[in-house]
């Protein structure tokens, strides 16, 4: 990655494309302290990132972050109600169980607080993942490629979802795709060739 | 398709997919060729040893004196010889005289082991290569107190005078047959003809050393052989030395068991490292279904790349164990007496065979099934290859292994035990590990976040956990098998000779002596002598049929039988003696007159139980049935018995006692003022040579334990592999709960309370497994009491927890020191 400046305002919803390789998730994993970078800074809501230690990085996730991954992500040895309590267990909140399983109600898992994820379908798994994602009320949330492992129709779905929980809480988005209509229905696009920016629209 | 798989080999090896396996296959193969280098030098100076106790390599005995030939052969061969003619005869000086076992020797004298002397009674001793010079006798302290004189003294011999050199205080080959326990006059061979005690129709025995190279001392033996006549005799270990042949015996099945020790953990790490490797590989075999690859074109594929790396590991284990042993044996230079002889060719193949036989046994199973993999795995990552009982997959390996154990053990009884062991604590650790999982698992669900989520973890495999388990278990089996039980067993073995062991025999007691005598030691402080009466008989027919010497091919049946065997009566079974068939002496028995045989004997004999012995003593014949067969402890030092009857049948014959004690420490003079008060008895001193056999024992157990090192590294090593066997899955879970905002304490705290628990678990059945198979070796396969040993159930689960430090450092940091991201993007 080079020459990459970007700034993202509170509320915003910004797509990053770019053919594979092009260095998106490398910017995602940046971004969210996941990678550390040979040069450069990223400041998270004043913070700046690699000042910080990696448990300094971890703190500010857990309080700052959410996340959905392609490949959903979700740890085999929870069902999707811990799975989802895990965020909130881990930055010692109270009340997780209620919360998470508010959040799985919300995204239409009710039914299936219980199971592990290899008994959900792709898509039901990419919900327990978005819920994971909000269920900590997120300032920011980052996405790559959530629909990647997905069929079309599961994927509108599973994107349909992920905008109207977005609006509802007035998350700040941050979009890793190669499918130019999830990128429209971001305010922002952000397109990386070679790791560069490469332009804006 | 080699080439395709040597290519395949590479990529493996590039990416790093094989190092694990590589580590593991070159570590156990590194271990058991180490051992098996440094249990073949240390079997060869073992026998070396041995052979000190011989004083040659090669030691013929005869009851005239030798052909010039035998000689002759012996320099012509390039072999060093030596003689020494034996004999016992009167002693005087001044007004003493003593009967005292002569050996006039040659130059060169022992081949094998050094002669030790001290210039006075009470100074120090030390090593000698030289023989008495002429006109010299050199005594023993013993003969030197009973005629008492000292050196520079004089003594008569026969009708020669001699003056008197040195205190003799060690001969290597100091045997404990009863003519050697008369006390020692040494000279040379040249001074002989002097004494003209040399007569014929004296009572001689001629004995010609050799010793050299094996290979020549080998075709000496095979000439020897075939040119010996009556009278004559090769002494071998096997038939001269039965209790240093049972020590022997003993230390060569502890390092037997020790490098079987190293095979069966070494197949734990390589069953371990294959699992990882096959899990690592779904995917990419799936691929390859896809692409139109036939399942027969997989498997020779991969068959190909683990015979290549079957080879290259080999070639690094082996040489890593050359290095390796050589360091220890350099490491240890000063414990080990003397210079290891250098190890021969054969651990090379028993290394590299250890490392063929392992990887294909335990990889190529699980391999077969990676072939079967769905090419549906491209879309659904959790679709898994067909599942299949474990047994099913590792029957091939625990064959192999079966068969490693055997050719290590070279006897089925050690390696069923040990093979046995080992199976039935697999079945039970797995079926224990995996319901204390499910125990574990239902009450954890409160608690702290880490806690849960490491229960969670352990709980959603549980049958790969138990293996874990398993694993883990054998590995702390095996150390605590090597640390404590062998204490334990170490110390059991010892224990056979405890220091107050008899060291003193008082032979030809008449019946009026026995209460004098009695008296006589309670006096002096020796505590709970032991009485046997002894009646002198020759065995003349079995089952009413005569036997004599003509009946009976072996040369020491021939002897034995046309001599008198000495027989005791008892009515109960003496310690240390085992009834193999038949019974003791019942009721019936003591009144209708039984005898019980010595096994050994029995056999020579063709003796079975239910004939009938007749014996003559004194002109009067009796018989009896044969109602038992006996094993003796040769280790025992004890008086032993060949024929013990029930005291009704020889109470009427003349019979003479036989005693032995321990004498008590610091009463130098004991002996001799018993033989002064008894001038009758002869009084056998075997503390010299119980002295010598502690010694050999304790270098025995030295050797032993060195061995013993290394499996206990490759207990360390499964224990390691276990560990890594699930790291890919740990790394990624770390990372995506580093992304959920994990710190690195709650990432290590849920690894912990994991580890915690497998540890335990694990750690309580290896202090079971330990336990278990130490008592089954003790019982079963060594004869010994097993000692209990508590600190084994605190030990386990220490080690056991142990783990998780491990893991925490070796493990969990490798899976936090990466940025979140790579383990992200790698999936599982």
């Amino acid at each position: 990655m080079q020459d990459i400046s970007l700034k993202v305002m509170p509320g915003e919803a910004v797509a990053i494309v770019g053919a594979s390789g092009s260095g998106k998730s490398t910017l995602l994993g940046l971004l969210a302290g996941l990678d550390t970078p040979s040069a450069g800074q990223v400041h998270l809501d004043g913070a700046d990132l690699f000042g910080l230690d990696e448990d300094g990085r971890a703190a500010l996730r857990a309080r700052l972050l959410g996340f959905v991954f392609q490949s959903f992500q979700l740890l085999p040895a929870l069902n999707a109600l811990e799975n989802v309590m895990l965020p909130l267990e881990l930055a010692g909140e109270a009340g997780a169980a209620d919360r998470a399983a508010k959040m799985l109600e919300r995204v239409g898992l009710a039914e299936r607080l219980r199971h592990y994820p290899k008994t959900l379908s792709g898509g039901e798994q990419q919900r327990v993942a978005l819920a994971r994602a909000f269920v900590t009320q997120p300032k920011l949330l980052l996405a790559d490629e959530p629909t990647g492992n997905l069929d079309a129709a599961t994927g509108a779905g599973v994107i349909d979802l992920m905008f109207e929980l977005n609006a509802e809480r007035g998350t700040t988005l941050l979009l890793v795709t190669h499918d130019d209509a999830i990128a429209g229905r971001c305010r922002r696009k952000i397109r990386l060739a070679a790791g560069r920016i490469d332009g804006e629209g | 398709m080699l080439r395709l798989a040597l290519r395949m080999l590479l990529r493996d090896w590039r990416a790093g997919e094989l190092r694990v396996l590589a580590l593991a296959l070159v570590l156990a193969v590194g271990g058991v060729s180490s051992v098996a280098f440094f249990a073949d030098r240390v079997r060869q100076a073992l026998t070396r040893e041995a052979h000190q106790v011989l004083g040659a390599d090669m030691l013929m005995t005869a009851d005239h004196a030798w052909a010039p030939e035998f000689r002759d052969e012996i320099a012509s061969r390039g072999l060093r010889g030596a003689e020494s003619v034996n004999f016992v005869s009167m002693a005087r000086a001044g007004e003493e005289t003593l009967l005292s076992a002569v050996k006039a020797v040659t130059p060169g004298y022992p081949l094998r082991g050094k002669l030790r002397i001290a210039p006075d009674l009470n100074t120090p001793d030390a090593e000698t290569d030289t023989i008495p010079p002429q006109g010299t006798v050199w005594l023993d302290e013993r003969m030197m107190a009973a005629l008492k004189v000292r050196p520079g003294g004089a003594i008569e011999l026969g009708k020669a005078r001699f003056r008197v050199g040195a205190v003799l205080t060690l001969e290597p080959d100091r045997g404990v047959s009863f003519m050697n326990f008369a006390p020692r006059l040494m000279m040379q061979v040249d001074d002989l003809p002097a004494t003209g005690l040399v007569q014929p129709g004296s009572r001689i025995s001629y004995q010609l050393l050799a010793a050299g190279e094996r290979e020549g001392i080998r075709q000496f033996e095979q000439w020897a052989r075939a040119h010996l006549s009556r009278g004559e005799r090769i002494d071998s270990l096997d038939n001269a030395r039965p209790e240093v042949r049972a020590g022997l015996d003993r230390a060569q099945s502890f390092l037997g068991l020790t490098a079987m020790l190293a095979v069966v953990l070494s197949a734990v790490a390589i069953a371990l490292g294959t699992r990882r490797y096959t899990q690592r590989h779904l995917d990419g075999y799936a691929v390859m279904r896809c692409l139109g690859a036939a399942q027969s074109q997989l498997f020779a594929l991969f068959a190909w790349e683990f015979l290549v790396l079957a080879f290259a590991a080999s070639l690094v284990g082996c040489v890593l164990g050359f290095v390796v042993q050589n360091l220890v044996a350099w490491w240890l230079a000063a414990l080990i007496p003397g210079t290891l002889p250098p190890p021969g060719p054969i651990p090379v193949l028993q290394g590299a065979a250890t490392g063929f036989v392992l990887l294909l046994g335990f990889a190529l199973p699980p391999l077969l099934q990676l072939k079967d993999v769905p090419a549906l795995r491209v879309i659904r990552r959790d679709v898994g290859p067909p599942r299949q009982g474990a047994l099913a997959v590792y029957a091939v390996g625990l064959a192999a292994v079966f068969g490693l154990l055997l050719w290590q053990a070279g006897e089925l009884k050690l390696a069923s035990y040990v093979f046995g062991g080992f199976a039935a604590a697999f079945g039970i650790f797995a079926a224990i590990g995996y319901g204390a999982l499910q125990a574990i698992g239902r009450l954890g669900r409160t608690g702290s976040v880490s806690w849960r989520y490491g229960l969670a973890n352990l709980l959603r495999r549980p049958r790969a956990n138990a293996v874990q388990i398993v694993a883990i278990a054998v590995g702390l089996t095996a150390i605590l098998l090597l640390t404590l039980i062998r204490g334990d067993l170490l110390d059991a073995w010892r224990g056979r000779l405890p220091p107050d062991a008899p060291d003193r025999f008082l032979v030809n007691i008449q019946p009026e002596q026995r209460q004098p005598l009695a008296e006589f030691l309670e006096r002096n402080g020796v505590k709970r002598p032991q009485t046997f009466p002894m009646v002198r008989a020759r065995l003349v027919a079995i089952n009413a049929k005569p036997v004599g010497a003509e009946d009976y091919a072996e040369e020491r049946a021939k002897r034995q039988i046309e001599r008198e065997f000495n027989l005791t009566y008892l009515s109960a079974l003496p310690p240390e003696n085992k009834i193999t068939e038949g019974a003791w002496f019942g009721p019936e028995d003591l009144e209708r007159g039984a005898v019980s045989v010595e096994y050994w004997i029995a056999e020579r004999f063709g003796i079975r139980r239910g004939d009938a012995l007749e014996f003559l003593s004194a002109g009067r014949s009796f018989s009896a049935p044969v109602t038992s067969v006996r094993k003796l402890d040769w280790d025992s030092m004890r008086p032993n018995f060949f024929f013990i009857t029930t005291p009704a049948l020889l109470e009427g014959f003349p019979a003479s006692y036989i005693a032995s004690f321990h004498a008590p420490a610091g009463d130098a003079l004991l002996t001799l003022r018993l033989s002064q008060a008894f001038p009758n008895l002869t009084v056998i001193d075997v503390s010299v040579i119980l002295r010598q056999l502690q010694s050999v024992m304790d270098q025995l157990i030295g050797a032993v334990q060195l061995v013993f090192l290394f499996a206990l590294g490759a207990g360390v090593l499964v224990l390691y592999a276990a560990l890594l066997a699930t790291q890919d899955e740990r790394t990624h879970e770390a990372a995506v709960m580093r992304a959920l905002g994990a710190s690195r304490a709650q990432v290590l705290a849920a690894q912990r309370a994991e580890f915690a628990v497998l540890g335990a678990i694990a750690g309580l059945l290896g202090s079971f497994g330990a336990t278990a198979i130490g008592w089954t070796l003790a019982t079963r396969v060594f004869q010994l009491d097993f000692i209990w040993n508590g600190w084994i159930w605190l030990a386990g689960p220490a080690l056991g927890l142990a783990c998780v430090v491990l893991n925490a450092w070796a493990g969990a940091r490798a899976a936090l020191s990466r940025p979140p991201m790579a383990a992200l993007r790698e999936g599982i």
